[in-house]
């Protein structure tokens, strides 16, 4: 009834191919927007930043990154925890060697330097394929580890061997530090997210994006049909690891502020994000908020359940969240293999005929 | 747009719950994950003493506890919530009780006026209160282990340790470098040849690490181990029969978790430790009496007596304590997060004092100011007795050298200080 | 000179021992692999869930005693018997083979003919639970497993070769229970290869590795078939978990042993179970080796983690299907 595409009529091309053809999605998307940006920052406290917000929009993007390598490309990968962990340090050493320049340059920098070592680490990806390259990957994330732990140029010869973002500001606003406000930290996260998320899906609709999925369906057809299979990884690769890096960048200088390598960005992180890109759904960037959604909050509200309100124990509860997510994890793959996002596609389509299905 | 809907909702729930004049203490433990069988002991420890308080003497001051447990699982996101969700109740300290976790909060912590208790773990220079104001890590920190170790191995050796070989054995993270700078400094002094054996994390193989023990022969093994590394090290220690007296553990490697596993192999290890082990003292009694028997122990109610139930009881008792120094600073019962700071550095703890308590000789006597958070650095050294399934002291609680350690302190927390623009100051 | 040989002797002899526990966890992976498509993440955790099982038998622990008195209020923990280890270890595996059934019943049923990566998830999810419950029921703290195994350095191999080196030589150290590993290790491959060749369901499953469909249509039954495999797969992680456990004692780090076990699946080929134990040996030799010659002298030591992963790796580069696993032939 509401959802409908009758009477939205295209007039041009650019109306036909923009993102969100039919009207009521570009304005839901807009509405969105508009509360992300204009509302919430006025709403949000501490809490609600640091235990929800911020995971949330940095796990985002961390599962866009992924999901490009792995829902686009077919490139399953686990090193995800190291190549934040380059974003990370990357962020880290520009911080404290160029304490001037905007923190929006250094994020954006310690993409760049995540892509080029997410290049190197994807070149086994021409030889090595599926389950064998998902296992090669996890070279990577040990091997990086271990880097930055070794050698303390990384961390500056700190006596502690952690990393701790100094602070910084954005236009006079803290963005780092003890003394941030929560609207700041996360209006400047969000803004990564909208950047990350537009330059995405317009990525994956274009012609880069197309060759990216001729590999992911079939190599050897792509590669009969013309697509250079070493640019088309490699890219993918590159790409993947640029937002992975500016998540892994976020992670450490705005939302924990200090980071131990090994604890943070260890091999469960590889994981969880892969969780939240299938849970989500591959090849969809809706899935990628989705699926972060999922395994931020559900934790959380099932914590808040269990322990503020039932009163439970903590460790019963603990562990009841993980039998309730591993369960969650299987009936959600029964009940729809391809992520949340295909239930939402599923939903949309069945909105559009509602509330006449016949 | 769901989301949203659902925090929204979840924020009305939350803000609705009442705030009740009572003294908040959360224990951030962690029942759950690959380190859950040491943290379940310390977070008993910890609500069985405050339980005891409340039964026996109504709370600190006639002023009720409330104890609000947040399980981080070890894992410092979730410790990340644990602090937002328990810091708008009026949290007086935090007991972070992981190093990552701590590092994350001294900074957050500094900037809320919540004043964080990282006992024997957490930043060592944490020690220079002038620097960091609201972080305490008394009675003793892993520097003043790794000396504390040294004078102990010095003892045995008629206070000469020149030509002796020294090994360490740590877990390859910041917790488990944390000694070298302070080992290699006293082997600059001592005469010792020190050689560093990274373990990997998790640490189920260390055969390469004991091997070379092994072919080299070191006199004495300390070890910075934690979680499942301490009990294979231990068991490949009686593996290859390096000598068990021989082999010093830091406190966190040093609970019955980490021995019982290797049999009898285990007897003799020794660690080092803060307060004192067993249940012997009248405490005892009284945790029998006013929890355990009122059917309130904390968790599965099995590990009174434990190494790390005594330290999660001891950390809950200088809590204690300091608050009950802020009380009287303050002329007030109900406290907030910077009167119990002050409280905190202002606590002195004498033996007549632990006495009073029910735990004479539990710890070592100490006194907080401003320019030293963290004690001084009394420890002891404890010996594992398999046949008794028991810890003992062997040591009377000795103190670090200050000497070495002073200077490495002031140099830290100075660059801590630079780093973030810190004016070190007093009051 | 001599010395330094004798030392490495002596490493690439640990190394082949650490080998052949690291391949006791991949063979597990193999089995379930082969047999299904499925890369069963939760083999980790299914070989903690199995020690776990174990030693609460053992012990005559009441399972979910904590949850039980948290809801209500009662104080049971210990039924007060102990079960003979053999007897345990039968009663363990039939609750492994329980699981199996269930397994399949309630999880892969459903996902026949799913991607891969579908299937994967799924054991992530799988392993999630398992953890979960295994922790509900049984408890988090660290238990003592006690089988029966010896361990410690075998005094008879040392006193045997101390005088082939110098003074600084005190003879090769081999742990019993690393020799105790390779003996079951080579039974149990013995057996399955045993299996899989003269006995009818091995022969069923076989012809289920080799394709469903064709299998499907002579008659062989394919629920029964991963019911049997999974039970396998439970089977080979209650020993690893026996192994490793006697090691460490039983808790929650015994599931990361499935991490140990990657390089060697993927030197060995996901596909094969002699590449399992050639790719253990290999990774335990190679690692070992690695850290005794150029890691622990030069670069500071701990890079056993990463360094068999990058020896998988550069293995794979020259072959991509692993040592023995089947060789991937691609058409469009």
């Amino acid at each position: 009834m509401f959802y409908r595409e009758a009477g939205d009529f295209s007039t041009t091309y650019q109306q036909d191919n923009q993102t969100f053809p039919i009207k009521f999605d570009r304005y839901r998307y807009y509405v969105v927007l508009f509360i992300a940006i204009f509302v919430v920052p006025f709403l949000i406290n501490d809490y609600w930043v640091n235990s929800i917000f911020m995971p949330f929009l940095i796990y985002a993007i961390a599962a866009i990154g992924l999901n490009i390598l792995v829902g686009y490309c077919g490139q399953v990968s686990l090193g995800t925890g190291g190549f934040m962990a380059v974003g990370a340090y990357a962020c880290y050493k520009l911080m404290t060697a160029m304490p001037e320049v905007s923190m929006f340059i250094h994020v954006l920098l310690a993409g760049v330097i995540t892509a080029a070592v997410g290049v190197l680490f994807g070149l086994p990806s021409l030889r090595i394929k599926g389950f064998y390259l998902a296992v090669a990957t996890l070279a990577a994330q040990f091997f990086l580890v271990w880097l930055f732990n070794r050698v303390p140029w990384f961390y500056n010869y700190s006596a502690s061997g952690q990393i701790s973002a100094p602070e910084r500001d954005v236009l006079g606003v803290f963005i780092t530090g003890p003394n941030t406000q929560a609207w700041a930290t996360y209006l400047f996260c969000l803004v990564f997210v909208i950047f990350s998320a537009y330059v995405a899906r317009n990525l994956t609709r274009g012609s880069v994006g197309r060759q990216w999925m001729a590999i992911r369906d079939m190599d050897i057809a792509a590669e009969i049909i013309g697509v250079n299979p070493l640019r088309a990884k490699l890219t993918a690769f590159a790409v993947s690891s640029f937002f992975v890096g500016i998540s892994g960048a976020l992670f450490f200088s705005v939302y924990l502020g200090a980071v131990e390598v090994g604890e943070v960005f260890g091999i469960s992180k590889s994981f969880l994000v892969l969780f939240m890109i299938i849970i989500g759904g591959l090849g969809s960037i809706f899935g990628c908020f989705a699926g972060a959604a999922f395994l931020v909050l559900l934790p959380v509200a099932l914590k808040i359940v269990g322990v503020d309100w039932l009163g439970w124990p903590t460790d019963i509860v603990a562990h009841l969240q993980l039998v309730i997510v591993g369960a969650l994890i299987i009936v959600f793959l029964i009940a729809e293999p391809h992520g949340l996002a295909q239930l939402w596609r599923v939903a949309k389509e069945k909105l559009r005929l509602w509330p006449f299905p016949h | 747009m769901k989301l949203k809907l659902t925090t929204l909702a979840l924020t009305a729930l939350m803000a609705a719950s009442p705030a009740v004049a009572e003294l908040v203490f959360p224990s951030l433990s962690y029942r759950t994950g690959p380190y859950a069988a040491n943290g379940i002991p310390f977070a008993d420890g910890y609500a069985d003493y405050f339980t005891l308080l409340n039964e026996r003497d109504g709370g600190i001051g006639g002023e009720p506890v409330r104890m609000v447990e947040c399980e981080t699982g070890y894992n410092t996101e979730k410790g990340v919530e644990c602090y937002e969700s328990t810091k708008a109740e009026g949290s007086l300290v935090y007991q972070p009780l992981s190093t990552g976790i701590t590092y994350q909060l001294i900074p957050k912590a500094t900037a809320d006026g919540i004043p964080v208790h990282s006992m024997g773990y957490g930043r060592t220079s944490a020690k220079d209160g002038t620097v960091f104001k609201n972080i305490f890590n008394y009675p003793a920190n892993y520097w003043d282990g790794a000396s504390i170790a040294v004078t102990h191995l010095a003892d045995l050796n008629g206070g000469d340790l020149s030509g002796k070989k020294i090994a360490l054995v740590y877990h390859n993270s910041a917790y488990g470098k944390e000694p070298i700078r302070t080992l290699e400094e006293l082997a600059k002094k001592h005469g010792y040849e020190l050689t560093l054996l990274p373990v990997d994390h998790p640490g189920q193989e260390q055969k390469s690490q004991w091997l070379q023990i092994r072919r080299e022969r070191p006199d004495y093994v300390l070890m910075w181990g934690w979680g499942v590394m301490n009990q294979v090290a231990v068991q490949e220690a009686a593996n290859i029969r390096f000598p068990m007296e021989n082999f010093i553990g830091i406190w966190w490697s040093g609970s019955e978790n980490d021995v019982r596993p290797a049999g009898a192999a285990a007897n003799g290890y020794k660690a080092l430790t803060f307060h004192n082990v067993g249940d012997d003292f009248p405490v005892f009694d009284d945790i029998q009496k006013y929890v355990v028997d009122a059917g309130k122990a904390a968790g599965a109610g099995d590990q009174i007596g434990t190494a790390l139930y005594n330290r999660g009881l001891y950390a809950a008792m200088l809590a204690a304590e300091a608050a009950k120094t802020a009380q009287e600073i303050h002329g007030t019962k109900t406290l907030t997060p910077a009167q119990m700071r002050d409280g905190m550095e202002a606590l002195e703890i004498t033996e007549a004092k632990m006495a009073a308590l029910g735990l004479p000789n539990f710890g070592p006597e100490f006194t907080v100011s401003c320019e030293n958070h963290g004690g001084n650095g009394y420890g002891a050294v404890a010996q594992w007795d398999a046949a008794a399934d028991e810890w003992s002291l062997i040591t009377d609680y000795v103190q670090s050298d200050q000497e070495v350690l002073a200077p490495l302190v002031a140099e830290d927390s100075a660059a801590f200080a630079a780093e973030n623009g810190i004016e070190p100051s007093c009051g | 000179m001599p010395d330094q040989f004798l030392f490495a002797i002596e490493v690439i002899l640990n190394g082949l021992m650490a080998g052949v526990l690291y391949a006791l966890v991949a063979l597990g992976f193999v089995l379930i692999y082969k047999a299904s498509g499925i890369f069963n993440y939760a083999q980790g955790v299914m070989a903690l869930f199995a020690a776990l099982t174990l030693v609460g038998i053992m012990e005559g622990q009441v399972p979910f005693s904590h949850l039980i008195n948290a809801t209500f209020g009662t104080d049971v923990h210990h039924f007060g018997w102990h079960v003979p280890a053999l007897l345990a270890i039968f009663l363990t595996m039939l609750v492994m083979i329980a699981l199996a059934w269930c397994v399949q019943r309630f999880v892969f049923r459903f996902l026949v003919g799913q991607e891969p990566i579908i299937l994967f998830m799924a054991t992530i999810g799988l392993a999630y639970f398992l953890e979960g419950v295994g922790d509900l029921m049984w408890g988090s703290d660290i238990k003592t497993l006690d089988v029966g195994l010896p361990q410690g350095g075998s005094f008879w191999i040392e006193e045997m070769t101390v005088g082939l080196g110098g003074d600084g030589f005190y003879g090769f150290f081999i742990d019993k229970l690393d020799i105790i590993a390779t003996v079951i290790a080579v039974l149990l491959v013995a057996g399955l290869v045993a299996f899989a060749q003269y006995t009818k369901q091995g022969r069923a499953m076989r012809a289920v590795a080799d394709d469903h469909q064709a299998a499907l249509s002579v008659g062989v039954s394919l629920n029964f078939i991963w019911i049997l495999v999974w039970s396998l797969a439970g089977f080979v992680a209650l020993v690893a978990g026996i192994m490793w456990g006697a090691k460490s004692g039983v808790q929650f780090s015994l599931s990361l042993i499935a991490l140990k076990a990657l390089p060697v699946l993927m030197l060995g080929g996901f596909t094969s179970i002699p590449g399992a134990i050639v790719g253990g040996l290999i990774i335990g030799v190679g690692e070992k080796l690695f850290e005794f010659l150029i890691g622990a002298p030069f670069l500071g030591g701990a890079t056993e983690n990463w360094f068999a992963y990058m020896l998988a790796l550069l293995f794979l580069v020259f072959r991509p299907q692993g040592l023995f696993g089947e060789k991937i032939i691609e058409r469009v």
